[in-house]
């Protein structure tokens, strides 16, 4: 939660970012289906098509929203025959180590407590 | 309380915690099992949880809020599918809209406990397993709404204010 947010300034404030448009990245970042599109790309490189399938919206509006991503440097797109495949700025693909380290945080945080309440209890085994 | 061992998979997404406690294992299943324990845990520090439901047996699920610093709550839910007691449970941990239901289109977070008694006291093993980085994100939530603006306000302060002087070369 406030890791959260330190990781989100972090990987704002990364060199990837610097050279784009802010407003860019807000605007891409402000519609819920392109967040959507980027936490898949986050997953593992797909293409647009394969994107399409998850939302009620033509071909046509998932591409013009990948596009949006990809100005705002949040996605690249790489084409492999026909297809044009998407996937996620490599900077994001780091956050992996910090998201199971901020899990592992809350359940050392979580170990604690429970050592208090048994603590706390002070019965005889 | 010592934490034995913490290790973390990035190509797995898996987190391991073993930790040993100073107390038998049905004391240990009890902060587990006992909804009025568990909310004096689950939560960070500074985010009480508070369970409006806790059916502790297989196939029963468990709704419950956490409270951050700010007063706004986080809603989750649990749901059982293997429960041995006081030895292993196996569950599945995802995220709740503000009626306390799972999020539709969230996949939870899947956990095994494993709890055994030692010469000293108990061991317990938890292991948490994610599907993407996606889903990790919601879970600390990146996907709700107030965060994500929070996050972007935070990230507008820091572009307009500290434009970084000379960008270091890759």
């Amino acid at each position: 939660m406030l890791i959260y947010n330190q990781m989100v300034v972090d990987l704002f404030s990364s060199d990837a970012f610097s050279e784009v448009d802010a407003d860019r990245v807000f605007h891409a970042l402000a519609d819920s289906t392109r967040r959507d599109i980027l936490a898949r790309a986050i997953l593992r490189e797909q293409s647009v098509s394969a994107l399409a399938r998850h939302y009620e919206i033509s071909l046509t509006a998932v591409q013009k929203h990948v596009s949006v991503l990809e100005r705002a440097a949040l996605v690249t797109k790489n084409r492999s025959g026909r297809e044009q495949l998407v996937i996620a700025n490599p900077e994001m693909l780091r956050r992996a180590n910090t998201l199971l380290k901020a899990f592992e945080q809350l359940w050392l945080d979580r170990a604690r407590q429970i050592a208090e309440i048994l603590a706390e209890e002070g019965e005889p085994r | 309380m010592t934490v034995i061992s913490s290790t973390t998979d990035a190509e797995r997404l898996t987190l391991d915690l073993v930790a040993e406690f100073e107390a038998s294992p049905a004391r240990v299943w009890d902060v587990w099992e006992d909804p009025r324990k568990l909310e004096r845990w689950w939560g960070p520090p500074g985010w009480p949880a508070t369970y409006t439901r806790h059916d502790f047996e297989v196939g029963g699920q468990a709704r419950y809020y956490m409270t951050s610093p700010e007063g706004e709550r986080h809603y989750g839910w649990l749901r059982f599918d293997l429960i041995d007691g006081p030895r292993r449970c196996e569950f599945a941990n995802g995220l709740a809209v503000a009626d306390g239901e799972p999020a539709p289109g969230v996949e939870p977070a899947g956990g095994v406990i494993e709890i055994e008694a030692t010469a000293s006291g108990t061991r317990m093993l938890v292991q948490t397993r994610f599907l993407d980085l996606a889903q990790m994100e919601l879970m600390l939530g990146m996907g709700m709404q107030e965060g994500f603006a929070m996050a972007l306000g935070q990230v507008d302060a820091l572009l307009r204010e500290a434009v970084p002087p000379e960008r270091a070369t890759a």
